[in-house]
């Protein structure tokens, strides 16, 4: 099994960025909030592979400064 | 229950209690399968399941609709249930009667530790009793006088962890009702909105209900009657017809003493570790102490080990207790989010498993009291065959021992042996101990043995340090010299993955410590010297 590929993999990016809004499109910050979380979940389902779902989280927590304070304790 | 398994050994003990009478209100009532096998090896085993609800199932409700159930032991050829619910005033009662009944067990009620002076090789407690003060000096000082633990203040020591900022409503109430008996866990439910709630069955038509009420409840208030009882009808409908026998209002902490052996002070259950209440992993932590201490102890007064070998309770067991920590305080961060990201990734699992079942093994409405694998103590011999089966319920070493279905196959002599201690088997061992693996395994170490062809060994057991440990074999022809039984559905076999000559040596608390793929008397030998702490 590969790690985490973050070389362009999104045969239509501009396609799927837009979907992406799309759906958000009416919801409130909160329903938003939740859609996110729910589209995190069924996409960590998908995935499954410890290795690249902790590389992810490390990618995307990276350089988000409140993180450090908030979250490690 | 330290006194039980004490007193078994032949160890004369002292159980003092600052009561008169067992616990007022029935608190723990989920009694696991771990559990009851222990209370087995201790002698009650069968009067806790008598007494109890038996039950395996629990559904969790999101609104009015189920979004979850599971099943704690969807398989057959186990003795036990996955779990028993039963008032612990009752289980405590089922205690006192064995204690009471053996000769070196002796229960003082009323008598209340009101100072304690450790040394380098006892104890002296001041007691206090009606009729006045005592001076009382011991060897050893087990502590088990639970979360607030009067004799841990008294020392000078503390738990270290986190208080969760919410309360919760418990009760019991008598009630007729043909509810199942299975564990029912609602968030969000109509008839407690925002919260969560809980109903499960115990003995005599009690029932326990949780409500969680969130930080803000005044605990007074919401202990009155007329506060609980809207609650309760909302829940039970109003035809329902109730009585309230117990409630309380509580928060809870995930807790736990930096060193649970202090000396000659060895601290148990609640007094060592805090857990919230939502996974059944107080009381059933609680026993495990008590099953892992007192072999340890027993050889350690009979001088069979270094005292050593009780640093190997503090670690196996703060092993445990932070697994048990760790379950628990993830449900309790699903049960009560502490941020609005926590909120909002909870709403989602539980939206998503509505439909997607990947999202229902994500619910956690409490994950309920497996017995501890003691993969990392230093008393287990690292396996050095490879070929063992990697399933996760695997018998890897620090495993506690399964059971399964047998038929004794008797020898040409047939002995009966009862409660020994672990020093003083020494004699040829062969006979019928009922229908389950886990009643042939003796008070000291037991080699489990694959196959007919398993060589004799000089009295049926092998002997390391002075201590014996006797053998069962699973086999199919009986043998003049050791206890052979018969593995009638297969299911020890597959358990242990056993093939003619794979040996599991287990420990007196019934846990892996070793196990090999051939019978090897010296390897055995060594393994119980690394067991006992020597190696």
């Amino acid at each position: 099994m590969q790690g985490l590929n973050t070389a362009p993999n999104l045969p239509a990016p501009d396609d799927f960025y837009e979907e992406l809004l799309d759906m958000h499109r009416g919801l409130t910050d909160a329903q938003s909030a939740l859609v996110n979380a729910k589209l995190i979940l069924i996409l960590a389902n998908h995935i499954g592979d410890p290795t690249i779902l902790r590389a992810a989280l490390e990618a995307a927590g990276e350089d988000v400064a409140t993180r450090v304070a908030a979250s490690r304790k | 229950m330290a006194a039980i398994d004490l007193a078994q050994r032949d160890v004369p003990v002292v159980v003092l209690d600052e009561d008169n009478t067992v616990s007022v209100g029935s608190r723990a009532i989920c009694y696991a399968k771990r559990t009851l096998e222990i209370l087995d090896r201790l002698g009650c085993g069968e009067d806790v399941v008598q007494k109890g609800v038996r039950w395996s199932v629990g559904r969790v409700f999101h609104g009015s609709e189920l979004t979850y159930q599971f099943d704690l032991l969807p398989e057959t050829g186990h003795r036990r249930p996955a779990f028993v619910n039963l008032q612990q005033y009752h289980f405590e009662e089922c205690l006192v009667r064995r204690a009471e009944a053996l000769a070196h067990a002796e229960l003082r009620w009323r008598h209340k530790v009101i100072d304690v002076a450790p040394s380098n090789d006892g104890v002296t407690l001041r007691v206090a009793t009606p009729d006045g003060e005592y001076a009382l000096t011991c060897d050893w000082l087990i502590v088990a006088d639970g979360a607030r633990s009067p004799v841990r203040h008294m020392l000078g020591l503390d738990t270290e962890g986190q208080v969760f900022r919410d309360r919760f409503l418990i009760a019991d109430i008598h009630m007729t009702s043909d509810f199942p008996a299975e564990r029912w866990f609602w968030f969000d439910p109509p008839f407690h909105p925002n919260q969560s709630a809980l109903l499960h069955r115990q003995a005599d038509n009690v029932w326990r209900v949780d409500f969680q009420l969130g930080w803000d409840a005044d605990p007074d208030e919401e202990k009155k009657p007329e506060r609980i009882l809207p609650r309760l009808r909302a829940m039970l409908g109003a035809e329902a017809k109730f009585e309230i026998e117990w409630a309380s209002v509580y928060t809870f902490a995930c807790r736990r003493m930096r060193k649970f052996r202090h000396g000659r002070v060895l601290f148990a259950g609640d007094a060592a570790h805090l857990v919230s209440p939502f996974g059944a992993r107080g009381a059933n932590g609680g026993v495990q102490d008590v099953d892992n201490l007192i072999w340890k102890l027993d050889l350690v007064l009979k001088g069979l080990a270094s005292d050593c070998l009780l640093d190997s309770y503090d670690v196996e067991r703060v092993a445990a207790a932070d697994e048990n920590i760790r379950n628990s305080t993830r449900s309790t961060d699903f049960i009560t989010p502490k941020s609005t990201v926590s909120r909002t990734f909870r709403d989602a699992v539980l939206s998503l498993a509505k439909k997607h079942p990947f999202a229902r093994r994500l619910v956690n409405s409490g994950r309920l009291s497996v017995p501890a694998v003691l993969r990392d103590s230093p008393l287990n011999t690292p396996d050095r065959d490879a070929d063992f089966a990697k399933t996760p319920d695997a018998m890897v070493p620090g495993a506690p021992a399964a059971d399964a279905p047998v038929t004794a196959l008797l020898g040409a002599r047939v002995d009966l042996i009862q409660g020994s201690g672990a020093a003083t088997i020494d004699a040829p061992v062969s006979l019928a101990r009922g229908d389950w693996l886990l009643s042939y395994l003796i008070p000291g170490f037991t080699l489990l043995t694959f196959g007919d062809a398993v060589p004799v060994v000089q009295g049926g057991s092998i002997t390391a340090g002075g201590v014996a440990c006797g053998i069962v074999q699973v086999g199919s022809r009986a043998q003049a010299d050791r206890t052979v039984i018969s593995d009638k559905t297969g299911l020890v076999e597959r358990r242990y993955d056993g093939r003619p000559g794979t040996s599991y040596l287990l420990r007196p608390d019934q846990h892996v410590c070793a196990r090999w793929r051939a019978f090897d008397a010296g390897a055995v030998r060594r393994a119980m010297d690394r067991a006992m702490g020597a190696a």
